[in-house]
């Protein structure tokens, strides 16, 4: 409180102190001290002393409450402006406070008996100041000052209150409320209730305030760019420029309205354009269109639509076919062709004569002047070019004779005056139904039946393929249906002929160079294609070597093959074709026999042996029973895998026929390598490798004889060989055809990654990560593109402008609407988690132990073989 | 008797026309390729070979200057044009695509300090120490014509930068204060000043555009706003920023390139700290330029060599230097974010690639899908030290070479004695100031 820095008038507490000080201290040697060394009160006091510090404390409260007391009314008042007030009413009070102070004193001094007489001294000393005071030394007094004050004149005059105001709320403060002044009071405090305007600031806080402000509001601004920028900084992918210029096609209508014909030939098109009345605008269908369109469902239009679509690949289909007909050189096919249309054309004929006797006679008519025209020409008789030639060849041909008594029967029936005849060259359409197979089948595409237009037909049976090449004597049309399917037939069957003409000479060159083995397998090859042959074969060629074969085959059913034949037993080829059931089953008994002989070969049989046996007989047993071999079911599945004598034999899938022979084929190759005999071999080494050695520590020569040919006690061996505990057991120890090798291997650590890289948290993410493989050979193509999709897209040559408002949807630039949030126009950004280390995002699992790659992974190496 | 037999639709393996790929059916059982990760680790590893064997970043050089380069400017419409400005006054205006000045103007007396094309691309404005304002045409002039600049504005002190509004036809020159021009006056529309010192550059933001960034001689960066008429923040670093860079995809960030050879790239709403400091520099860094996608930078240097860094990234990516190029002084990033132009010291301009063993032209289907692989790959094994090792070779010239090495162990010293001061004195009386904290001086308000 100001009061009591402002030194009160009368009672200064310095001026108290020292008259008390010089008594209490006569005993002490110290001297009577100044007032600035009050605080130390001397150590020998006796008797509990009064702390000087604390007097004048409670005096001032003392004061204080005296003072209050008094102004009670006049604090009732405003509150606010109490000390204000105070400096205005000190003034007047200061005697009063003196005596009162005096009262106070005295009635303290009473309490207490021991201090009575210096209290005594003390309040005579102070009534004589107060006294003093109010005679008029006061100001004299008053200039002697302890504290700071602003206030101090240099003719030690100190104006009370200088800087303060006199309010004058306050002097009326007192003036009782029903006074006339009442007025007055409530006018001033209406003016007391206007605010004062403040200070302007100075220039540069007035731009700091205004910087601060527009920071704020432009960081705000700014800010609402944060969602879309986090949004980029996702992004599985960008594509710049952000703003994709999607080609609009402008409606033509637009475009022609703006456009005008000037130029005369403008003028003519459009005036052209007008009179077809090609529509230029909106509905785009001429009138024509719009009433067809109008006269015709969809449903119809459709039907219609697909109708003619058949039609149209009906048509091309026999289009390509005629062409391809037109194309074949052969002339047989070409006389069959005539033949059949020939036949065609009398059936077509006899129809129409139950049908329409009218046409048909007609046609009679008609048919008669062609024949007619043809017996005139005499073509058909032997007098022709072609005709003379064919009669020197018949002597050496078979076709050429065939051909002259063709055309010798042909000639017969020509000269011969019959009502119903049928012409040779009619035009007909080609045949429909019946669709020749024209393309002949090559090996490779008879076997798939895609390939074909249709499914092949089954073979024909041997009878039916002897049967055509004597029927073929045109004799007469007694059954048609027969006659048709000779015709069908004749192809094949002079395809067959020609097999069999080439199987001839083969069997032929193998009786002549029988030690060829590549000639085993040839008939073998052929072997399923010409299926029928066996039987006929087997007459004809009585002399050649390969029926023999057949003969033995039959007969060694049953017998138990020599131990050198197991080589050949892998290849399963054989000369006749099964059919029935009944073939199979034997088949199968022949089969059991084979496995027998298979089971017993890899015990018995080595190469060497095979070698030895050369003789033919021997061979021949072969053969056959590789020609009889087939896949039968039993043959597969119970084909077990060959028991070696080794454990640790890696598996192999055991396979068909084929597979077979292939592993025929590598056993042979590796003959000599013992790769699981290696294989152990190799473990034990790698076992023994892993094992802990013992440390020897003997010093021969020490504490015993040393030299030449003398050697360490056995005793001191015993006792410095240090053995090590067992190792602990290998974790290969259950797998046999596994070395784990727990050792680190130093070239491998070279290519590993030391420490976990900075996204990732665990080295599992890290290792599941780098688990999944993300090329082409492992993923689907959708999935390689999605896995390979690049961060960031750009277009070559395209600019790419600064992201804009315009670029980000739902956002009315200014209208603090917020940015983002909401998907980017031209911008996949696909959240798959990836703002999250790649490993956690690891789309699929696998099953597969990844080897190379793992982070810190334990250093592991799996040597399977 | 049926035999079954083995057949194939050839809808499934024929081509259709020879020049089509054999179709190879394939099965993904992962059970079935137990050696995925090595196989694409060896292929990572020939990826990474592959990039380095091809990078070639270097296409050509653009001579004709008769003085070091000072300034240049993209074309906002036209990819292949560009403009530079050199220190004897003369601005040439180059054919990227034939590699060819197409016009030259003697610009200004003394250095052209700076230029910037309009947004339309009709003109651009260039600045000089012959206190001027010059706006130019774009096209050259007829035939008989005289060169002359459209406008010229003649004001009282040296402008030392330029840079023109994304869409407004506004300007701000840099100076002793940045004033913002309106195209037809020829006084500033306002004038924003915060002290006295030398501006060196001032930019417009692309995104937010009354944002305006300058950074001034006494070592700070000041930010404005155009609307307010009022500068917003200031923030002081340790030395001197040469210039700043908004990436033009993110509002709030820009990049400034300091004489401290560092990069500091800020969150305009943050800047007590910046976002991250990129340093690989070993000379002062003169000047920076964003990649139009936002991600990447690049910066010039007065140690004669440009780098690349991803903008999240505290070390560069890539570094480029001839034998023959001096200390770059300008660098721009085109705006198809496939090329870089620095202009340097030895009058030159060099035309870079972005991506340094980028196949240029038209890449097939295929090319490109093996493309995205190799990067994907590269980017998956990227921590295997095999392949880092490979990525991450540079060659460096020999003084860049030992300045880095020099710097490593000063820095390495200093990290050692203010660990050492740590350990030796009362705990938490040397405080760990962060990196990006120490270059941060103050920021005022």
């Amino acid at each position: 409180m100001l009061w009591a820095v402002v030194a009160p008038p009368a009672p200064c507490p310095a001026n108290l102190r020292r008259p008390r000080r010089a008594r209490a201290v006569p005993e002490s040697p110290g001297t009577p001290s100044e007032a600035g060394t009050v605080v130390s009160v001397p150590r020998s006091l006796p008797g509990p002393p009064r702390s000087p510090p604390v007097l004048p404390p409670r005096r001032r409260t003392r004061c204080h409450a005296t003072r209050t007391s008094q102004e009670r009314a006049l604090r009732q008042g405003a509150r606010a402006r109490r000390d204000t007030r105070w400096r205005f009413a000190a003034v007047p009070a200061c005697g009063a406070m003196a005596e009162e102070e005096d009262l106070a004193a005295a009635a303290a001094g009473s309490g207490s008996e021991s201090e009575e007489g210096e209290d005594g001294e003390r309040r005579h000393r102070q009534l004589l100041e107060a006294i003093s005071a109010l005679s008029g030394r006061k100001r004299r007094k008053l200039a002697e000052r302890s504290e700071a004050s602003g206030q101090v004149s240099e003719f030690n005059v100190t104006c009370k209150g200088a800087g303060e105001k006199l309010v004058l709320s306050e002097l009326l403060q007192p003036i009782h409320p029903k006074s006339t002044l009442g007025s007055v009071r409530k006018e001033l405090a209406r003016v007391k209730r206007k605010a004062a305007v403040e200070l302007p600031l100075s220039k540069e806080e007035a731009k700091r305030v205004v910087r601060e402000a527009a920071y704020v509001t432009t960081s705000k601004d700014v800010g609402k760019w944060q969602q879309v920028v986090l949004q980029n900084r996702r992004a599985e992918q960008l594509v710049f420029p952000l703003r994709q210029d999607i080609a609009t096609v402008t409606p033509l209508e637009r475009a022609t309205s703006a456009w005008k014909a000037r130029t005369p030939l403008e003028q003519e098109i459009f005036g052209l354009l007008h009179k077809t009345q090609q529509p230029i605008t909106d509905p785009l269908l001429t009138a024509e269109e719009m009433a067809s369109v109008q006269a015709m469902s969809l449903e119809e239009a459709r039907h219609r639509r697909a109708e003619l679509q058949k039609a149209r690949a009906v048509q091309s289909y026999y289009e390509a076919k005629a062409r391809r007909a037109k194309r074949i050189k052969s002339k047989k096919y070409h006389r069959m062709l005539k033949k059949s249309r020939r036949r065609q054309a009398l059936k077509e004929f006899e129809q129409l004569h139950k049908s329409d006797p009218a046409a048909a006679l007609a046609r009679l008519e008609e048919l008669e002047q062609l024949r007619m025209q043809e017996r005139m020409s005499l073509k058909h008789q032997s007098k022709g070019k072609w005709a003379r030639s064919r009669a020197i060849m018949a002597k050496y041909d078979l076709e050429a004779r065939k051909a002259m008594q063709e055309q010798l029967a042909r000639n017969k029936e020509l000269m011969q005056k019959v009502r119903v005849e049928p012409p040779e060259e009619e035009p007909c359409e080609l045949p429909e139904g019946d669709t020749p197979a024209l393309p002949v089948p090559t090996g490779a595409s008879a076997a798939n039946p895609w390939m074909l237009g249709k499914p092949n037909g089954p073979a024909t049976e041997p009878e039916a393929q002897e049967g055509p090449r004597d029927d073929t004597v045109p004799d007469a049309v007694e059954n048609k249906d027969e006659m048709e399917e000779e015709e069908l037939s004749e192809e094949e069957a002079l395809l067959q002929d020609f097999e069999q003409k080439r199987r001839e000479r083969t069997g032929i060159l193998q009786g002549h160079s029988e030690e060829h083995g590549a000639d085993e397998t040839e008939p073998g090859a052929e072997q399923p294609r010409d299926s029928p042959v066996p039987p006929a074969c087997s007459e004809e060629l009585g002399d050649s070597p390969v029926p023999s074969v057949c003969a033995e085959e039959l007969v060694s059913a049953g017998l138990e093959l020599p131990p050198q034949a197991q080589e050949q037993l892998l290849l399963s080829e054989q000369l006749h074709h099964v059919q029935t059931m009944e073939d199979m089953e034997n088949l199968a008994k022949e089969e059991f026999v084979e496995e027998q002989e298979k089971l017993v070969a890899p015990r018995a049989g080595k190469q060497a042996q095979q070698q030895e046996a050369g003789r033919a007989g021997d061979r021949h047993t072969k053969k056959t029973t590789t020609k009889r071999k087939m896949i039968s079911l039993e043959a597969v599945l119970d084909g077990k895998p060959q028991e070696m004598d080794c454990p640790s034999l890696p598996v192999v899938l055991e396979e068909e026929e084929g597979g077979m022979e292939q592993r025929g084929m590598i056993t042979e190759a590796f003959a000599g390598d013992d790769v699981v005999a290696d294989f152990r071999r190799e473990k034990r080494k790698a076992e023994e490798a892993a094992k802990p050695r013992p440390v020897n520590l003997v010093l021969p020569g020490w504490g015993e004889w040393g030299g030449t040919g003398l050697k360490p006690s056995t005793r001191k061996i015993k006792r410095f060989l240090i053995k090590p505990p067992p190792a602990p057991p290998r974790k290969d120890r259950h797998l046999p055809h596994v070395i784990l090798s727990e050792k680190r291997n130093i070239h491998a650590a070279a290519h590993q990654v030391s420490e976990l890289p900075f996204p990732f948290e665990q080295h599992q993410q890290f290792e599941q990560s780098m688990r999944t493989p993300v090329g082409s050979t492992w993923n689907t193509q959708r999935a390689f593109q999605k896995l390979t999709a690049p961060r960031v897209i750009t277009r070559t040559g395209h600019i790419i402008q600064p992201i804009s408002a315009e670029d980000v949807p739902d956002t009315a630039p200014g209208s603090g609407a917020r940015l983002g949030g909401e998907a980017m126009p031209g911008r996949k950004a696909v959240l798959r988690g990836k703002a999250v280390p790649k490993g956690k995002a690891v789309p699929k699992g696998k099953a597969v132990e990844g080897k190379a790659a793992g982070g810190k992974a334990q250093p592991q190496h799996r040597r399977a073989r | 008797m049926r035999v079954k037999v083995l057949s194939r639709n050839p809808d499934d393996y024929v081509r259709e026309t020879k020049l089509d790929l054999q179709r190879v059916p394939r099965n993904y059982d992962p059970a079935l390729h137990p050696f995925e990760v090595a196989r694409e680790y060896t292929r990572a590893l020939n990826a990474t070979k592959l990039e380095r064997v091809f990078a070639k970043p270097f296409l050509s050089s653009l001579d004709g200057h008769r003085d070091g380069v000072n300034c240049m400017a993209k074309h906002p419409k036209s990819l292949s044009t560009v403009l530079s400005g050199a220190c004897d006054g003369e601005v040439k205006i180059w054919n990227l695509t034939r590699r060819q000045c197409i016009r030259t103007i003697q610009a200004h007396e003394g250095f052209v300090r700076g230029m910037c094309a309009r947004f339309c691309g009709t003109s651009f404005f260039t600045v000089g120490d012959d206190k001027t304002v010059k706006q130019w045409k774009m096209e050259s002039p007829e035939y008989g014509e005289e060169e002359e600049p459209i406008h010229t504005i003649l004001g009282k002190t040296v402008y030392t930068g330029i840079d023109h509004h994304w869409k407004e036809p506004v300007f701000a020159t840099c100076g002793h204060q940045v004033d913002i021009w309106d195209e037809q006056r020829t006084s500033p529309k306002c004038s924003l000043t915060w002290g006295f010192d030398s501006i060196s550059s001032v930019k417009f933001n692309p995104i937010e555009t009354y944002l305006l960034g300058s950074c001034a001689s006494d070592r700070n960066i000041v930010l404005y706003d155009m609307r307010k008429s009022t500068p917003l923040k200031k923030v002081i670093l340790n030395m001197r920023t040469n210039t700043l860079c908004w990436n033009p995809m993110e509002a709030f960030i820009f990049t400034a390139a300091n004489e401290d050879y560092n990069l500091y790239t800020f969150d305009m709403r943050f800047l007590e700290s910046p976002v991250m400091v990129h340093m690989d520099h070993v000379s002062a860094v003169l000047d920076v330029d964003y990649s139009p996608t936002g991600k990447e930078f690049v910066s010039a240097s007065f140690d004669k060599s440009i780098r690349i860094f991803p903008v999240d990234k505290g070390h560069s990516r890539e570094v480029y230097h001839t034998k023959r190029m001096q200390h770059v002084i300008t660098v721009k990033w085109t705006s198809d974010n496939k090329y870089i132009l620095c202009g340097s010291d030895e009058m030159n301009i060099r035309l870079w690639k972005a991506n340094a063993s980028e196949k240029l032209g038209v890449l097939a289907p295929r090319e490109k899908a093996a493309m995205n692989y190799n990067q994907k790959l590269k980017e998956k094994f990227q921590f295997h030290p095999q392949i880092r090792r490979i990525a991450q070779h540079r060659h460096l010239p020999k003084s860049i070479y030992c300045q880095i090495k020099e710097q490593r162990i000063m820095r390495e010293a200093r990290r050692r004695k203010e660990l050492n001061r740590r350990k030796h004195s009362k705990p938490g009386s040397v405080p760990l100031v962060p990196e990006r904290k120490k270059h941060i001086v103050a920021v005022v308000k």
